[in-house]
């Protein structure tokens, strides 16, 4: 910057500092507390902040270990916090499979290829994107049911109905890779075909080995998204082994049975992981969110 | 290259052959039409794929069918049900309703008591006691046959062994439900309970497609196929009902029904005040700081960047029920702090104005990282010599903001905004997570309160507390669906204002 510094500038910084560091510390505070809440004794409020006695009983109840109780009994850990995580990997992964798969070549054709009603179609899946699936819950869950008729293991309280309804929702990967190739030179494509290449061909040979990056940042969202959905599988899933972790974590806090320190432990345990993924593909989801308005 | 295009060739045709067995096993099942659907469905991605002039789309087919089937579909099948009375008291086909009364028994109030004796050869005997004091006895049969035994009048002395216990007759219940035994007079008896046989008939039989016969009485039932009832000859119902298709009726009771439309109306007030409010506290916020970090003379930018962005990157279904535990009015942290500092315990999930305060801090604690970053995207494209100039003119931050910034991403801003607006709409997992409505008024007929949005509202006249109401669920999903869409096209209006070189 090449303008001369106003004298007021070193206190307007020193106030901008103090501002950002007192609204990070008011934000920042619930995720302090619930690290305290999961090392203090007991399930209630404690007090302080800071426990005054450390306990690792609900890290072990969350991770599926029982532990001794004052009264000399043994206390089995409320849910199955493992099992629920295991459920929404499994799900997660395979949703996130089918929907790069579904994606990947809708997104090649719409960034390479000419064709009738391509820009209309477009469109539609960026209207299709506003439809949230909240408002279709009741025809999922009756479609689901039905199916479940016909096909068992597809009907509901089954892991693959949850798999099939996330697999429709594609527009915003669909976007993202056809931003990516179409950032890629054409003329890879067109020497490629000078050779002889068909279509397909190009795309497996050229465009895919390149794609490599955004396949992986597609496939981490997708993961991610299906993990943290909570209305198609609270509607699909009942039983309590088959829940996702999303579903299942919301059992610990009511008010005839509040496990506030097992929640906290398992909030952490699984959130963990999850944010630091998150933090990773941060970038890339906004500008998918946004469907490339952004060019930041 | 060519075994691809060989494994390629094999996906496709072993997806058709399992379309076609899929639709056979629709059809068998009585589902014809959701059978035709299926072949139409594959007949299309043949044609597609068989056609060379359908190049491109041989592409876009799995994706495009994917969100056809998952998305398309059921918004379809939500406004469909929408015009039927689909609930808990009318969840079967008429079919299978119909089938339900048949299978229904009836008695006639006469029943034997009974004793399962053990008889040579591993077979057993029954033996009967009526109420009156007649004994009758069967001939020995084998267990686990399906029988029909006539019993012949018996002195009650012939008792050959000891009969069965409780228990073990508990674990020969299979096999008696296949006993029917004939009395001399003609009558017939299946097992009732654990110690008594009873005379036992179908209740209706059919008379024809609309009427069915009570065999106690000789009474007609008839089919209300308008309102999905079996009635009675005084027009009283008969459970189950069957689902029908009502017309309009739902949305005449969202519309002009007092205990539908006044609850309907708040959560609508409300929603709309929600989304407003929420996008706006998050905009600001997010703007501001994005203002901040945009500024040069800050120091330390990815450490604030991270830390700023944290809430947004924790999952929703984990910080929502956090902060339901924080909020606790009882328990929660929140209120120890205020209770130590002030005395007060506020009623945060009790009172109507204070839970719905916390739903917005909540809401806008998620939200407003998602802006900020947004704002810090748009703010970088702003050119420097913008501001440059103004502070030659000696212009201060506050006008740089509202002459530059603000107007400068005013345009591409606005469909995130409107899409910011969609989402928070229908911010289900928030209120389901958070207060699942609470607190519920008193005044209304159907469970709702005070913090439900119309998502969480339909979500839960459908699935929770008050009965499976799913029709009228869908009704309602229905209109949304309408405000959705007009938010989708001006969001699609604004996105090709801000984007005009696409």
């Amino acid at each position: 910057m090449a303008v001369v510094a106003p004298s007021s500038q070193r206190w307007r910084v020193f106030a901008v500092h103090a501002a950002l560091l007192a609204f990070i510390a008011l934000t920042l505070l619930p995720l302090l507390m619930i690290l305290s809440i999961s090392l203090r004794p007991g399930n209630f409020a404690g007090g302080s902040l800071i426990p005054k006695a450390l306990t690792l009983d609900h890290w072990k109840l969350a991770l599926g270990l029982s532990i001794l109780g004052p009264d000399g009994k043994w206390e089995a850990p409320p849910f199955p916090v493992l099992q629920w995580i295991a459920n929404s990997m499994k799900v997660a992964f395979v949703s996130a499979t089918v929907s790069l798969l579904l994606s990947i070549t809708s997104a090649y054709a719409f960034a390479r290829m000419r064709f009738r009603f391509k820009s209309l179609t477009l469109d539609a899946l960026l209207l299709l994107q506003m439809f949230p699936s909240v408002l279709a819950l009741v025809a999922i869950y009756a479609l689901f049911d039905r199916i479940g008729d016909w096909v068992p293991w597809l009907g509901l309280n089954s892991h693959w109905s949850l798999v099939l309804a996330y697999s429709g929702g594609i527009a915003q990967y669909v976007w993202l890779i056809k931003g990516y190739f179409e950032s890629l030179p054409v003329e890879l494509e067109e020497a490629a075909a000078v050779d002889g290449a068909t279509p397909l061909v190009a795309f497996v040979r050229v465009l895919l080995p390149l794609a490599g990056p955004i396949l992986a940042v597609v496939f981490v969202l997708a993961f991610l998204s299906a993990m943290i959905e909570y209305p198609v599988a609270s509607v699909l899933l009942h039983d309590e082994s088959q829940l996702t972790l999303a579903v299942g974590s919301r059992l610990f806090l009511f008010n005839q049975r509040y496990l506030w320190g097992d929640f906290a432990a398992t909030a952490i345990l699984a959130g963990l992981p999850l944010t630091l993924l998150f933090l990773f593909t941060q970038r890339w989801l906004v500008s998918g969110l946004s469907a490339g308005a952004v060019k930041g | 290259m060519r075994s691809l295009v060989l494994a390629l060739h094999a996906l496709g045709a072993a997806a058709l052959v399992a379309a076609l067995m899929l639709a056979f096993a629709l059809h068998a099942a009585h589902a014809s039409g959701w059978a035709l659907g299926v072949i139409a469905l594959a007949a299309i991605a043949t044609w597609i794929y068989v056609s060379p002039r359908f190049m491109a789309w041989r592409y876009i087919v799995p994706g495009a069918f994917a969100a056809a089937i998952f998305i398309v579909f059921p918004m379809a099948y939500t406004v469909g049900i929408s015009f039927t009375n689909y609930s808990g008291e009318h969840l079967l086909s008429f079919e299978r309703a119909t089938d339900v009364l048949l299978a229904r028994g009836d008695g006639d109030g006469r029943s034997l008591s009974f004793m399962l004796e053990p008889a040579a050869g591993g077979q057993h005997r029954l033996c009967f006691v009526a109420d009156t004091g007649e004994h009758y006895a069967s001939q020995p049969f084998r267990l686990g046959d399906a029988v029909r035994l006539p019993l012949g009048v018996d002195d009650g002395s012939a008792v050959s062994a000891p009969a069965l216990d409780l228990r073990a007759l508990a674990s020969n219940v299979p096999a008696l439900r296949r006993v029917i035994v004939r009395l001399p007079d003609g009558s017939e008896m299946r097992l009732l309970s654990l110690r008594r046989f009873a005379v036992e008939r179908a209740a209706y039989v059919r008379e024809s497609d609309t009427t069915l016969r009570a065999t106690r009485d000789g009474t007609l039932l008839t089919a209300d196929h308008a309102q999905g009832w079996w009635r009675r000859a005084d027009g009283t119902p008969v459970t189950p009902g069957f689902r029908a298709t009502v017309g309009l009726a739902n949305y005449r009771s969202i519309f002009t029904e007092p205990r539908f439309y006044q609850p309907f109306a708040r959560v609508f007030t409300w929603t709309v005040a929600f989304a407003l409010l929420n996008t706006l506290f998050t905009f600001t916020i997010g703007l501001l700081l994005a203002v901040a970090l945009n500024w040069p003379a800050l120091k330390g930018k990815p450490g604030y960047r991270i830390a700023l962005f944290l809430p947004y990157a924790v999952p929703a279904f984990i910080s929502i029920p956090v902060f339901r535990g924080l909020f606790n009015e009882n328990m929660g942290e929140i209120n120890l702090v205020l209770f130590q500092l002030f005395g007060v315990r506020p009623g945060w999930f009790s009172d109507a104005t204070l839970a719905r305060s916390m739903v917005l801090i909540v809401n806008t604690w998620l939200g407003y990282p998602y802006m900020m970053i947004l704002c810090m995207g748009l703010i970088k494209a702003i050119p420097g010599e913008l501001y440059e100039a103004s502070s030659l003119v000696g212009a201060g931050p506050l006008m740089n903001l509202f002459r530059i910034t603000l107007p400068l991403i005013a345009r591409p801003m606005a469909p995130l905004l409107v899409a910011s607006f969609a989402t928070n709409f229908n911010n289900l997992t928030l209120v389901a997570l958070l207060t699942n409505g609470a607190p519920d008024y008193l005044d209304t007929a159907v469970p709702v309160g005070a913090t439900d949005l119309l998502a969480s509202y339909t979500y839960r006249i459908a699935f929770q507390d008050s009965g499976q109401h799913y029709a009228l669920a869908c009704a309602i999903a229905s209109v949304v669906f309408l405000i959705v869409a007009t938010l989708a096209l001006a969001n699609l209006r604004l996105f090709k204002v801000g984007q005009p070189a696409r």
